[in-house]
């Protein structure tokens, strides 16, 4: 009896988070005469993948997926390459920067972000960066930092400092050692770090509407907002095929580092 | 050590704290968001006129029911997944796909997802209930409706901690209780809720602060109508900022739910550890 209740409860979870994805499927699926019926229904009638060509053609998707791509990794690169050194500064010298920098990670999340876009619009602004994608790479590598910084301090905890000390005896150099030694190790952890980088920088969507307000420069999220505007709903399959593709790759990513995220995720959640 | 640090440390001080400190002075004076005006020092004079202005209240209000409800609910769903999800039963790896999968989605599709399913005609709600409603457009229905797509956002991250929780208590605490006789209810009670607390604290301010300051599902979903119906504190700064280009007004506004969102975490925190001791 209670094995059933459970049962119950357990479907009506998978019901409820999964409803939403099956219908967005559901209308990438269906043809322009069958979304301007009255009743719609779950299975296509007439399955098609129109949409998905016709998606291409309502705005500059294309476009707008390279420069996505283009901002997403070089903050994702940038990001790692310049909080790696800081990770391990962290990491090995427990101390006084050490709480500053865990106590920045927790502060960065309270502020609210309008705050920190103004005066920061204001700056690019100054700079020419406003309406440019270094400019949004700038905002995206600033956010991203503190996140980063808190997994690859992790990681690095993990890597044992004998290792290190057993290198030294056999008479490395310190730089030699962290190459020969710690990097292969830490790779792993690097991979994840940027993963997450790169799907945060893929994903956002606030600070890309603010700084970029013209469409040629649009990255993929303003693109899709786009698209919406006085909808007719001939547009919706269209609408729900492109939503689809922008999510493969964030989905791909995330199912490779899933299991890091969380242990990282639970290592904030109990010291914070 | 200070020379590995530099190459963060400069974005941070120059992209993040300053902006920051700039910002919270910005938000003591008149500055507009446009180009050549003199911005001059007023002292308190936009909190004076954000305590005066109702369309701040309403959206303050909003803002609280909306952060309240969707961390409550968000907990109390992602709780019980997880609970079942800690259980040996078939579909588990189901569930757990499933409950990750709107974490790693963008934003923005979530919001347009779920405008599908909202959508009067083409959206399989009305269809579901036999009802002709515009939810995301209804006066008394929006608000709900957002808090919806909210706790279906949220509860993933929430789960995941949840279940890590549940998994770090130690067996022989629960063994121990059986040998007490105690029932599945009082070793939830007694054994289970004590044991995850420091979690549950942790994860439900984190859900709190990150609620509270939502933006672009809403923004998505509704640009926070109808008539400010769903305009929470941030759509309503992004617009005195970018919309009406009131800088300084917007930064107090962030400035006044920073010290809010402060005061609530610091009272939560605080009342939390007390009962902890």
């Amino acid at each position: 009896m209670r094995r059933l209740s459970q049962y119950v409860a357990l479907v009506a979870y998978i019901v409820f988070l999964a409803f939403p994805l099956v219908w967005l499927l559901s209308t990438a699926l269906k043809t322009p005469q069958e979304m301007a019926l009255a009743d719609p229904t779950w299975i296509p009638r007439e399955p098609t993948l129109a949409n998905f060509a016709d998606a291409f053609g309502e705005q500059d998707l294309v476009g707008a997926a390279v420069r996505s791509l283009g901002v997403a990794l070089a903050s994702s690169l940038i990001t790692v390459l310049i909080s790696l050194p800081a990770a391990y500064a962290i990491a090995r010298h427990r101390g006084l920067v050490n709480r500053i920098a865990i106590g920045w990670v927790l502060v960065s999340q309270v502020f609210p972000f309008i705050l920190i876009i103004i005066p920061l619009f204001m700056i690019l602004r100054d700079l020419e960066l406003v309406n440019t994608l270094p400019g949004l790479v700038v905002v995206h590598v600033t956010f991203t930092l503190p996140f980063a910084l808190w997994m690859l301090q992790g990681y690095v905890r993990a890597v044992p400092p004998e290792l290190e000390e057993a290198a030294a005896v056999d008479g490395a150099t310190r730089l030699r050692s962290i190459v020969k030694v710690v990097a292969p190790l830490l790779a792993p952890g690097v991979v994840a770090t940027l993963l997450f980088a790169f799907i945060s920088s893929w994903n956002e969507f606030m600070f890309a509407l603010v700084i970029l307000q013209n469409p040629d420069v649009m990255t993929l999220p303003l693109t899709l907002v786009r698209f919406t505007g006085p909808e007719g709903v001939a547009r919706l399959g269209p609408l729900a095929a492109a939503s689809l593709m922008a999510t493969i790759p964030s989905l791909i990513f995330f199912a490779i580092i899933q299991r890091r995220l969380k242990s990282g995720l639970m290592a904030g959640a109990v010291k914070g | 050590m200070w020379l590995l640090m530099l190459p963060a440390l400069v974005p941070v001080l120059l992209f993040s704290v300053g902006p920051l400190l700039y910002g919270i002075g910005l938000a003591f004076t008149d500055a507009r968001n446009v180009r050549n005006h003199e911005t001059a020092f007023v002292g308190l004079e936009n909190l004076v006129e954000l305590l005066g202005a109702a369309d701040f209240w309403s959206s303050f209000r909003i803002g609280l029911i909306w952060a309240v409800s969707v961390t409550v609910l968000q907990f109390l769903a992602a709780l019980g997944l997880a609970l079942l999800l800690n259980e040996n039963l078939r579909f588990r790896g189901v569930a757990r796909v499933l409950a990750v999968v709107p974490w790693a989605m963008p934003p923005v599709v979530i919001g347009l997802m779920w405008k599908l399913v909202y959508h009067p005609d083409a959206g399989i709600l009305n269809s579901l209930l036999g009802t002709d409603v515009n939810w995301l457009a209804d006066f008394s229905l929006a608000l709900p409706a957002i808090i919806v797509v909210g706790v279906w956002t949220g509860m993933p991250q929430t789960t995941v901690v949840l279940l890590a929780g549940l998994q770090g208590i130690p067996k022989e605490l629960y063994e121990a209780g059986e040998v007490d006789g105690a029932g599945r209810w009082r070793r939830f009670w007694n054994i289970t809720l004590p044991q995850l607390r420091p979690v549950i604290v942790a994860i439900t301010s984190l859900d709190f602060v990150w609620n509270i300051n939502q933006f672009g599902l809403v923004y998505v979903l509704t640009q926070g109508g109808p008539g400010g119906q769903t305009r929470l504190p941030m759509l309503f700064a992004y617009e005195e900022a970018f919309r009406y280009r009131f800088a300084g007004y917007a930064s107090m506004l962030g400035l006044a739910m920073a010290i809010v969102v402060l005061a609530v975490l610091g009272l939560y925190l605080w009342r939390q550890m007390r009962e902890a001791r």
